[in-house]
């Protein structure tokens, strides 16, 4: 009995190994490529991260069988990331995606360890052969939501909630004072710093504060949508950031910006996959789709969405360019001269608010 | 004039001091009773993640579901603080260390967060939240208009609880037997009274009240749940007792004030004076620390009313 138990036992075992070892050769020509992606925050967020999945999600479905991705959420910054990282590669992924600023250290660690693997990195600036960065100009959707600001507001008073004083934020700022300036003329912008990126009963006492002085607009660049249950409260227009929130407010919704990067992640993957693949920083625009505007909400009124659109077409050609003389600052004085364009590099630094802006770009 | 300095800071210190409010009076009565529990923010985070797990759940009207949602998130977080009061008064174990732990395994990214992640709750609009009552259509009365008439039920019914907690301390027979328990439990044990039952009512209370305090995060202050909503919320709140020395009344003036410093900072930043925020949010701690210096001498502690059998445990054979 024991011996017929064991025996059936061995056999087993063997049978298995054979199998592993057949389905181990005969597949080692297709198997899936592996991509992997780690997240600061949830994959359901509703905001900056689901914006990630979404990306991936769309290289699921372009790619199909050909390609295996994973996700890590939920991942401090912190030295956990390197480990995370570790397990990525020995799980065998090929190409590793981080979305978080704060995971820029780790990443480039780890792509100086694992030269065969490819590593891209969200809103950072540190390359390597291995280790691309890519970000998007959020700031020409920015102008766009401005344009809606403007336009929602009567008094030309519009507020603002503000993460932390950064130029990818006052550059956001400055795009939204601007844009609320061609069509309401002369609209203020007044900021509120929170100092987090995420804290939604801090993010709604910054809201109640600028509402309370009288702002008849909000908008935000904050991660959760707080600002807008302010607004609700009052009957303030409203607009959002990172990804399509009309469901918190649909009274009060106007739109937002948001990012789409399922096409990038798309075409990196396959420069992984065919050997194509090379280091490099991509900046997205609204030309090219991975940056655009949510859709509108039901207060839009049509004569502001032909304006919006028509803009939008216009940054979409190249035609116009929302950062483009003359730019003046808060004291009056002409910054960037007539006719000039800012140069990305001045883009990227600026610590300056345009006229109209009250607040200080030095924070809170 | 109701949108002046003085009258946004008083409405929005209640609206924001009432989940420390709630917080606080039950971990009051914990601590009459003798048991520190610094599981407090735990407990909030549960209360947080059933309240609205319970509001999306229960149809009916919005009055009813949101009732049922506050008794779920009390119910929840009862049923956590019943570990602490198991591990603390049955087991006799080191109360600090039961309530760091409550806190670490029930909040962030801990029994919290995998409930809200299990159903799925993140990023979703609740479906009925507490707003503000307009009550006796006074809300636009100049100055008092905002601060008392144009809050939401939850803080009216703090305002109740406030009360009650006054009678049942001082003016009945389980309560004068509570602070019984928390002075000398031996002495109450000699009295007949049952010292372990009081400790497990009152500590389970508390974790009610924590749970409701916790509700009022993710069913009035933003209505969507997010993981570690409270942000610290239940050590101010365990801070704010020894503020208020022990006593009810105290603890409404004291979350007042504490909601007032957390709101402040933007309120003035609104106003153009640009003051550190780090100041407001520290202010707090600050002031507690102030307190406990004077409660650290044997004067303060007689004066201020620290229960003297507080976070320690009752051995029956030591007597």
């Amino acid at each position: 009995m024991k011996k017929s138990v064991r025996l059936a036992a061995t056999m087993l075992a063997a049978a298995a190994l054979g199998a592993c070892g057949t389905t181990n050769s005969t597949t080692s020509t297709n198997q899936p490529f592996k991509a992997a992606w780690i997240y600061v925050g949830t994959a359901g967020d509703h905001g900056w991260t689901q914006a990630h999945d979404d990306g991936r999600k769309v290289v699921e479905q372009q790619l199909g069988t050909a390609v295996k991705t994973t996700f890590k959420e939920n991942v401090p910054e912190g030295p956990q990331v390197e480990q995370v990282v570790e397990g990525l590669v020995r799980d065998g992924n090929k190409i590793i995606f981080a979305t978080s600023f704060g995971f820029q250290d780790a990443m480039a660690n780890e792509a100086a360890k694992h030269p065969d693997v490819k590593f891209e990195q969200a809103t950072g600036f540190k390359t390597a052969n291995n280790l691309a960065e890519y970000f998007g100009a959020a700031e020409d959707a920015d102008y766009l939501t401005g344009m809606a600001l403007g336009a929602a507001s009567s008094k030309g008073k519009i507020g603002f909630v503000a993460p932390f004083p950064i130029p990818e934020v006052i550059r956001e700022i400055n795009a939204v004072a601007l844009g609320a300036q061609t069509t309401h003329p002369g609209a203020t912008v007044q900021v509120v710093w929170t100092n987090t990126w995420f804290d939604p009963t801090k993010e709604k006492q910054a809201a109640q504060s600028l509402l309370s002085r009288g702002v008849d607009a909000i908008g935000q660049g904050q991660d959760s949508p707080a600002t807008g249950e302010a607004a609700k409260a009052v009957g303030v227009k409203w607009s959002g950031y990172d990804s399509d929130q009309s469901n918190v407010a649909p009274d009060i919704w106007l739109t937002g910006t948001v990012y789409h990067w399922g096409p990038y992640y798309v075409k990196r993957v396959k420069a992984a996959m065919d050997g194509s693949w090379k280091t490099g920083s991509y900046y997205g625009s609204i030309g090219d789709g991975m940056i655009d505007i949510a859709p509108f909400g039901q207060s839009v009124t049509q004569a502001a969405r032909d304006q919006i659109n028509a803009k939008k077409e216009a940054l979409k050609s190249g035609t116009f360019y929302e950062f483009t003389g003359p730019l003046k600052d808060q004291s009056g004085a002409v910054k960037i001269a007539a006719g000039t364009k800012m140069t990305l590099e001045q883009i990227l630094s600026m610590d300056w608010f345009v006229q109209g802006v009250i607040g200080s770009p030095k924070g809170g | 004039m109701n949108n002046s300095l003085v009258v946004v800071t008083a409405a929005s210190a209640i609206f924001y001091g009432t989940p420390l409010l709630f917080a606080s009076l039950g971990e009051l009565l914990a601590e009459r009773s003798g048991v520190l529990n610094l599981g407090v923010e735990g407990m909030m985070l549960v209360g947080a993640v059933s309240g609205f797990w319970a509001v999306q759940t229960v149809g009916g009207p919005g009055w009813l579901s949101l009732l049922t949602a506050v008794a779920v998130a009390a119910l929840a977080a009862a049923a956590t603080s019943l570990i602490h009061a198991f591990l603390t008064v049955t087991l006799r174990a080191s109360q600090i260390v039961s309530g760091l732990a409550l806190t670490i395994f029930a909040g962030a990214t801990g029994l919290s967060s995998y409930l809200g992640h299990v159903a799925n709750l993140g990023g979703k609009p609740a479906h009925h939240e507490f707003d503000a009552i307009d009550v006796f259509g006074l809300k636009d009365a100049p100055v008092i208009g905002p601060i008392l008439f144009h809050q939401n039920a939850l803080t009216y019914g703090s305002w109740v609880l406030v009360g009650l907690a006054l009678l049942y301390l001082y003016r009945t027979r389980p309560g004068l037997h509570l602070r019984a328990v928390g002075e000398s439990p031996a002495t109450a044990d000699a009295m007949g009274v049952n010292v372990t039952t009081y400790r497990y009512v009152h500590t389970m209370l508390g974790g009610a009240l924590a749970g409701v305090g916790g509700a009022f995060f993710s069913l009035a202050i933003t209505p969507f749940w997010l993981d570690g909503m409270t942000s610290g919320a239940g050590w101010i709140a365990i801070a704010l007792v020894i503020f208020a020395f022990w006593r009810p009344e105290l603890a409404l003036v004291g979350a007042y004030l504490f909601g007032a410093f957390s709101s402040l900072a933007f309120t003035l930043q609104a106003r153009q004076v640009h003051l550190p925020p780090e100041v407001f949010s520290s202010l707090p701690y600050l002031m507690t620390i102030v307190v406990l210096v004077l409660v650290s001498t044997g004067w303060g502690r007689r004066r201020l009313g620290a229960p003297a059998a507080l976070g320690v445990p009752y051995i029956r054979e030591e007597r």
